[in-house]
């Protein structure tokens, strides 16, 4: 297959001085319904991993530490 | 591959609302039934309430209403195609289950006496009872599964239900959104509660997930039901909402209307008496937008403070928790201007429309051992509390068919078709996208399939589903993520097939602009006052039947069935 990296802009933001995934925290992760975040290898944080959010807010009202923000996605703006 | 097998005595599909439900209620009645409650989320914050709930749209609460006044009020909104005892069994059902709620912590807005709050939305009842703190719903729901030990698989997409020698339930089939593992399970019984095919239209946005309903429900219980060979109603009665113009929440007469809110055209004037969500409501509303006077819009900029206090603290922290955040982007402060509404994309959904996998007034569908609850189901005009009321149903009447049924061997044939069906998006390299596939097929459903409704232009529709039917040999998935949306897109594609047949079987117009066919304008009681069944013929094509309306067991008089008719708000003439 051909590929065509598209950048945009996602809309979970996670604050990675707030994130505490490195020490096993996967709350953001579990909660989501679309299954869209994801804790990323390199820098142990948590990440929108797929552009695929219903904006529903579990992950913000979840996280114990306050790390996430969940902006409207730019199309509905 | 690995396959994980299991084996239970019911499991529940989708653990959103009435699943968990069926599942109590299954222990409850007996508690040595192995019962697997099965999610493709997590249980905790899945479904349609995933954030919780505003509001119950139809409690049926003594010395408010009866169960007999209900269902004459869902007979008439709903133009008179229901089965009345399943309605019934609902109404019953409705007020035991908001005092066991009550029990178990749900906070419901009493008055000053301990009576319930109910206020008045529908057109002639009043059915409407708040819940300021519904968003701790889903939290009182996962206590109840752990008290009453049911077992719970999350993250596993369920994407068959496979049957025995005589057409009964013998298992079900899935994989590992995380790790493609397959997963079969045999089982006595089912339930089916995934919820609403909500990703069948595109919304106006274009972001394939702005859609009203949660999209993990995208109508993969239908798809699967109509597979095991399950009869499914009335789904040319598409559901569409009025919404908030580019948000996907509902602009909820049900919560501001009580308090003074009303849907309005853009000179700020009344057009509909009554904002209940029927099919007649939604043919003026959209009437309202095509014409000089629109487009529609809520309107609050002419209440107190305090009252807008209220309404914001309620929108805003339950069901649709981001409203506040979208219309603070916009600048839309509710008390200075009118909030610009619009329709949702189709779907279907029988918690505010009437179609679905047909059940009776037991929650048993036409398959033998699989029942069916919430907003995926038949029920008309259900909502939360019709899917907890309907969990109950299936989950108790599932316990007792357990008790008398062994179990049976599936057909090993359709268990291998489907092996290969899941994994052949992870084996194929390059083609298509599952993201490719599933825009294109809702693209091309809001292209043909949104009313008003055209023979010619469904028929179009079908021939490019068609192809796209083609298409999904090449479609490819790059990892367990992609080949849940791989296999959504199938359902997707199933269920705009199905909404393109159903539509052009019924040749009258009726439910508003819920079937607004141009070609067949009026309603035609003396050939179309019957049910429309959809189900999957001998050779594997999806064929249309009809099935009359059960005797009604509360008489309707000609007054009130016409009462849904008369929404329009009328034009007084000038003082001479």
């Amino acid at each position: 297959m051909n590929f065509a990296a598209t950048l945009t802009q996602v809309p979970v933001r996670v604050d990675e001085g707030k994130c505490i995934a490195e020490k096993g925290c996967t709350v953001c992760v579990d909660v989501c319904p679309l299954d869209v975040l994801a804790i990323d290898l390199i820098s142990r944080k948590a990440h929108m991993k797929f552009d695929e959010c219903w904006y529903c807010l579990p992950c913000e009202q979840d996280c114990p530490t306050g790390a996430i923000t969940v902006d409207i996605p730019y199309l509905l703006r | 591959m690995k396959t994980i097998e299991m084996e239970f005595d019911l499991v529940v599909i989708g653990g959103g609302t009435g699943g968990p439900m069926a599942a109590v209620k299954a222990k409850e009645r007996n508690p040595k039934l192995r019962v697997l409650l099965i999610d493709k989320a997590h249980v905790k914050r899945s479904g349609a309430i995933s954030m919780g709930m505003d509001g119950l749209n139809n409690a049926v609460i003594p010395g408010h209403a009866t169960p007999e006044q209900y269902v004459k009020e869902i007979t008439v909104a709903n133009d008179g195609i229901v089965d009345q005892e399943a309605v019934m069994a609902y109404a019953a059902g409705s007020f035991d289950m908001i005092q066991e709620l009550d029990r178990w912590g749900v906070k419901f807005e009493k008055d000053e006496t301990g009576d319930y709050s109910v206020r008045k939305v529908h057109h002639l009842g009043a059915y409407v009872l708040p819940m300021p703190e519904g968003h701790h719903m889903k939290r009182i729901l996962y206590r109840q599964l752990k008290r009453a030990r049911v077992e719970i698989t999350n993250r596993v997409v369920v994407t068959r239900v496979l049957t025995g020698p005589n057409g009964e339930v013998a298992a079900v089939m899935g994989f590992d959104c995380r790790t493609a593992e397959l997963y079969l399970i045999r089982t006595k019984a089912a339930v089916i509660s995934t919820g609403a095919a909500g990703r069948l239209g595109l919304p106006a946005s274009g972001y394939l997930m702005g859609t009203y309903e949660n999209p993990t429900n995208c109508g993969d219980g239908h798809a699967m039901a109509y597979h095991a060979g399950a009869d499914l109603a009335n789904l040319e009665c598409f559901q569409i909402n009025p919404l908030i113009k580019d948000y996907n929440g509902p602009a909820c007469a049900y919560v501001t209307g009580p308090l003074g809110g009303y849907t309005a055209n853009s000179k700020g004037e009344r057009f509909i008496e009554c904002d209940y969500w029927s099919g007649a409501m939604m043919q003026e509303f959209h009437n309202e937008l095509l014409s000089g006077n629109g487009p529609v819009f809520l309107k609050l900029d002419h209440l107190a403070e305090e009252t807008i206090q209220e309404i914001e603290t309620i929108l805003h922290s339950n069901e649709r928790p981001s409203r506040g955040r979208f219309h603070e982007g916009r600048g839309n402060d509710y008390r200075k201007k009118m909030v610009e509404m619009h329709i949702s994309e189709i779907g279907f959904c029988s918690g505010h429309s009437a179609s679905g996998i047909h059940i009776n007034a037991r929650g048993e569908t036409s398959v033998k051992g699989l029942y069916a609850a919430g907003d995926c189901a038949s029920v008309p005009h259900n909502y939360m509390l019709g899917a907890f009321v309907y969990g109950k149903l299936c989950g108790e009447n599932a316990a007792e068919y357990c008790a008398t049924t062994s179990q049976t061997q599936h057909d090993a044939g359709t268990q291998a078709a489907e092996a290969a069906r899941i994994q052949a998006p992870l084996q194929h390299q390059g083609g298509l996208t599952p993201y490719q596939i599933e825009y294109k097929t809702r693209r091309l459903v809001n292209d043909y399939l949104q009313p008003p409704k055209i023979t010619s232009k469904f028929l179009i529709g079908l021939s490019r589903f068609a192809e796209i039917r083609e298409d999904l040999s090449s479609m490819s998935a790059a990892d367990p993520h992609e080949l849940m949306r791989a296999m959504e897109a199938q359902s997707i594609l199933d269920c705009a097939e199905m909404a393109a047949h159903a539509s052009l079987f019924r040749t009258e117009s009726r439910w508003g602009l819920y079937h607004h066919y141009v070609d067949h304008p009026e309603r035609d009681d003396a050939n179309w006052f019957c049910h429309s069944l959809l189900s999957r013929d001998a050779n594997g094509q999806m064929a249309m039947r009809k099935k009359a309306v059960e005797p009604y067991i509360v008489p309707v008089d000609d007054e009130e069935r016409i009462a849904y008719q008369r929404l329009r708000v009328a034009t007084t003439a000038q003082a001479a």
